[in-house]
């Protein structure tokens, strides 16, 4: 879907954890390889930080460690509904 | 003789878990990472004066390919502590600085402090899967 799928971007990022994980709110940073994100959502609620984890890596499967190379995640569960 | 039935490289470090309370999958050694996030995680280990059990994923990619299998994780490193993954680098920052690492480690949550100077903290030297296949 993307214009260009051998870079990634921090919005392509946001979009697909936004869509892929529904209420969850991203803020993603990067340089195309190494991203950083921060996601709160409500599906986070009453699971482990390896869970919640999963839940972001599940949006991306196998393009981890390729052409994402690396995504630092810190996972909020949304409390505030 | 090319065609083995079992997965010898999965049973390894199935083994290595299990038989290491406190095992660190990474890039490289814990005295020569290759990978900022592996160098972090494993300074992190030493900083508590834990012994841990430390494989490096580089020398063959399918240790990586089969560790990732067996814990259904997607990057390196990895902590497992007690048979259980804890988490790679992200998580394991996030629970020393929470105190809950040295609580799963079953330290006390010391308060940072100097080391009595006879307390000597045990160095398990790192374990290495062979490829025997």
């Amino acid at each position: 879907m993307s214009a260009s799928p051998t870079s990634a971007t921090p919005e392509e990022l946001k979009a697909r954890i936004e869509a892929g994980i529904p209420g969850a709110r991203a803020e993603v940073s990067g340089d195309g390889h190494h991203f950083s994100a921060t996601i709160t959502a409500a599906a986070f609620r009453g699971l482990s930080r390896i869970q919640q984890h999963r839940l972001v890596y599940d949006v991306f499967g196998e393009e981890l460690g390729s052409r994402i190379h690396a995504l630092s995640l810190q996972t909020r569960p949304d409390d505030s509904q | 003789m090319s065609d083995q039935g079992a997965n010898p490289m999965r049973e390894a470090i199935q083994e290595a878990i299990s038989e290491n309370r406190v095992i660190l999958f990474m890039k490289g050694t814990p005295d020569q990472p290759m990978c900022g996030f592996s160098a972090r995680t494993s300074a992190i280990l030493q900083s508590l004066g834990e012994p841990f059990a430390a494989v490096d994923v580089l020398p063959d990619p399918r240790i990586r390919h089969e560790l990732s299998a067996l814990s259904n994780w997607p990057t390196i490193p990895q902590l497992f502590v007690d048979g259980e993954l804890v988490g790679g680098c992200d998580i394991v920052t996030e629970m020393y600085q929470s105190g809950e690492l040295q609580e799963v480690l079953g330290l006390e949550a010391a308060p940072v402090e100097e080391a009595p100077p006879t307390a000597e903290p045990v160095q398990t030297p790192p374990l290495s899967i062979e490829n025997r296949l």
